[in-house]
C-alpha cells in the first residue's frame, strides 16, 4: 500500500522500505541527520500508515472504557488520551490515542502492525445497537510536523495552534478542506499531528514551504524510531507486547484501577516477573539490538526489546525488560555478538526537552 | 614454479611480481560478494567497504577493529560496523596477518560513509597466500552481484 504522499517521498530521495504491508520513507537525508533536524527546528513525517478507527454512536464511550485501561471520562471535547488496550491477562494488545471530537464521537490511532487485529478485538465486545466501528485509514491522511519550531511553521500557513494545549485537537479548515490537528506526537518534542481527506495531499507542500524559513526537513521512519527511543516512548512489537502488562513497562501512569477495563482483574493479581529499563552501554560503541541478552557476571537477566544509537548523547542506548530486582544505575552487561560489553541500566527518558 | 626468481629481487606482494605470476592487474580493485573492497600494494593488501555496502548501512556510528598481529582466515570477521539501523561483520577476503588498523574510525566513523575508498578503509592486511587475490570479484563481477546495472 502506498499512502498519498508516495510520490513526494521519491522526488525527495527517500529511501522506501516496507513497514507491514506500506511503501514508506525510511529515510531522505540520512537518520542523524534527520533526527538533529527535528530537535533543532522541525521535522515533517507521513504516517499515514498508522490505522485511525472512527468509534461512533451512545455506548462508543463505554466500549472504549472497556477496551483501554486509561480513564475516558476525563477526557472532553478536543481532547486525546494515550493508553494501552489489554487482554484477558493484562498483556498488551495495543497501544493507542483516542481523540474525542464531541460526544460519541471518537477517533483511535493505532499502530499500522495491529489495525486489523484491534479492529476484531474492539468489536468483540461492541454493542452493535449502540456504537460502530470504521477503519478510515486509507480515506484519512496524517502528518506529524514535530520540533520546536513546528507551532511557527503553522501560525505562518494560518493554521494556529499556539495556544493549544499538548493533547488537545483544533478542528479547522485547511487547503479548503476540513483537518484537525492535534498537539501530540511520537519524538518528545513539541508538535502536532494533522488528520485530514486524502485528496489533501498538497497540505504535504504547505507545510515545507511555510517551514523552508525555519529549516524543516522530511523525516522517515529511521530517525522516528531514534527520536522516540531517547524521549521513553515505546514501540509495539518491541517494547509492549501480549507477554507485556502496562505495568512490567513504564506505563503504570496509564493504568486507572479505578475504572473498569478488560484486564484489570490480571493486572491486580498478576506477579511482576520484569521491568522494562533504559540502558547504556559503557566504554564501546556496539549498538544493541531487539533480542541481545542481558547478563548480570555470567547470569542472564534480562533481554533487549529495543537497542539503537542516541545521536543527541552521541552513544548507543536501548531498552531491556530485566528482573525486577534490577533498578536504574545496576551494572550490567549486555551480549552483542561475541562478545560483552558493560552497560548501565538507565531511566527511559534519555532525552528531555 | 619460477616464483623464487622474481622473489629475490622483486618485493614478493608488488603488483609487478603478481602481474609476473598471476597475469592480472591487482593494481585494479577487487571485490568480495560480502561488499569488501580489496586494494593490493607493495605492503600487502587494503581493505574497505564498498559505497553499495555504506549506503545500505546508513549511518555508520561505531567500527570495531581488530588487533594488529593477529592472523585471520579468509571469511573470519575481522571488524564490526555498526550503523544506527543494523550491525555488519566485515570478513577478511584472504588469510592474512594485520598488519595496520584505520584508526581514525575510532573517532570518526561516519568516515565510512563519507569516504568509502579513501579516508574510511579499515585494515590493512599481509596476505598468506597470493592465489587467493585472483578469486575476488572484478568490478564488472561485484556490479553484477549487487545488481547495478548502471554502466
Amino acid at each position: 500500500m502506498r499512502t498519498a504522499f508516495y510520490e513526494r517521498h521519491l522526488g525527495l530521495g527517500a529511501k522506501i522500505v516496507d513497514f507491514y504491508g506500506w511503501d514508506m520513507p525510511l529515510q531522505y537525508s540520512g537518520i542523524i541527520q534527520e533526527h538533529k533536524g527535528v530537535r533543532g527546528s522541525a521535522g515533517l513525517f507521513d504516517v499515514s500508515h498508522m490505522g485511525r478507527l472512527k468509534i461512533r454512536g451512545p455506548g462508543a464511550q463505554d466500549l472504549i472504557q472497556r477496551v483501554i485501561t486509561n480513564d475516558i471520562r476525563q477526557v472532553g471535547d478536543g481532547q486525546s488520551l494515550y493508553s494501552p488496550m489489554c487482554n484477558h491477562s493484562g498483556g498488551i494488545v495495543d497501544d493507542v490515542i483516542v481523540s474525542r471530537l464531541g460526544p460519541g464521537d471518537f477517533i483511535m490511532v493505532v499502530n499500522a502492525s495491529n489495525r486489523t487485529k484491534d479492529m476484531d478485538w474492539i468489536m468483540t465486545g461492541m454493542d452493535m445497537n449502540r456504537c460502530e466501528i470504521k477503519d478510515v485509514t486509507t480515506e484519512i491522511s496524517l502528518l506529524a510536523l514535530q520540533g520546536p519550531q513546528s507551532s511557527h511553521i503553522l501560525e505562518k500557513m494560518g493554521a494556529g495552534m499556539m495556544g493549544v494545549k499538548p493533547f488537545r485537537l483544533v478542528q479547522m479548515e485547511l487547503d479548503g478542506g476540513p483537518c484537525m490537528i492535534s498537539r501530540t506526537g511520537y519524538t518528545g518534542e513539541d508538535g502536532f499531528e494533522l488528520f485530514f481527506d486524502g485528496g489533501h495531499a498538497g497540505i504535504w507542500d504547505m507545510i515545507l514551504e511555510s517551514g523552508a524559513e525555519f529549516g524543516i526537513i522530511p523525516v522517515g521512519l529511521g530517525a522516528r524510531d531514534t527520536l522516540r527511543l531517547e524521549a521513553g516512548m515505546m514501540l509495539y512489537g518491541n517494547d509492549i507486547d501480549e507477554d507485556t502488562t502496562p505495568l512490567e513497562a513504564p506505563l503504570g501512569w496509564t493504568v486507572k484501577m479505578e475504572t473498569d477495563f478488560i484486564g484489570r482483574e490480571a493486572l491486580l493479581s498478576r506477579e511482576i516477573t520484569k521491568k522494562l529499563r533504559g540502558f547504556m552501554v559503557v566504554d564501546s560503541g556496539r549498538v544493541a539490538r531487539k533480542g541481545d541478552t542481558i547478563y548480570d557476571n555470567e547470569r542472564p537477566v534480562g533481554t533487549v526489546t529495543s537497542g539503537g544509537f542516541s545521536p543527541t548523547l552521541g552513544r548507543p542506548i536501548g531498552y531491556c525488560y530485566v528482573l525486577p530486582e534490577y533498578g536504574v544505575g545496576s551494572h550490567i552487561e549486555v551480549g552483542i555478538g561475541k562478545k560483552r560489553y558493560k552497560a548501565q541500566l538507565a531511566s527511559t527518558r534519555f532525552y528531555k526537552r | 614454479m619460477h616464483a623464487a626468481i622474481y622473489y629475490l629481487d622483486t618485493a614478493p606482494w608488488s603488483n609487478s611480481f603478481l602481474k609476473k605470476i598471476f597475469k592480472f592487474d591487482l593494481l585494479v580493485r577487487r571485490y568480495t560478494k560480502d561488499h569488501e573492497w580489496v586494494d593490493t600494494t607493495d605492503d600487502g593488501i587494503i581493505v574497505g567497504i564498498t559505497e553499495f555496502a555504506q549506503d545500505q548501512l546508513g549511518d555508520v556510528v561505531s567500527v570495531e577493529l581488530p588487533e594488529v598481529g593477529i592472523s585471520y582466515r579468509h571469511n573470519d570477521a575481522i571488524a564490526i560496523i555498526d550503523s544506527v539501523k543494523t550491525s555488519t561483520d566485515v570478513y577478511s577476503p584472504v588469510d592474512g596477518r594485520v598488519t595496520h588498523v584505520n584508526e581514525s574510525l575510532l573517532s570518526q566513523p561516519e568516515l565510512i560513509n563519507k569516504s568509502p575508498y579513501q579516508d574510511g578503509w579499515i585494515v590493512k592486511m599481509m596476505p598468506e597466500s597470493p592465489a587467493q587475490l585472483e578469486s575476488l570479484l572484478t568490478k564488472d563481477q561485484y556490479d553484477e552481484s549487487v545488481g547495478n546495472t548502471e554502466k
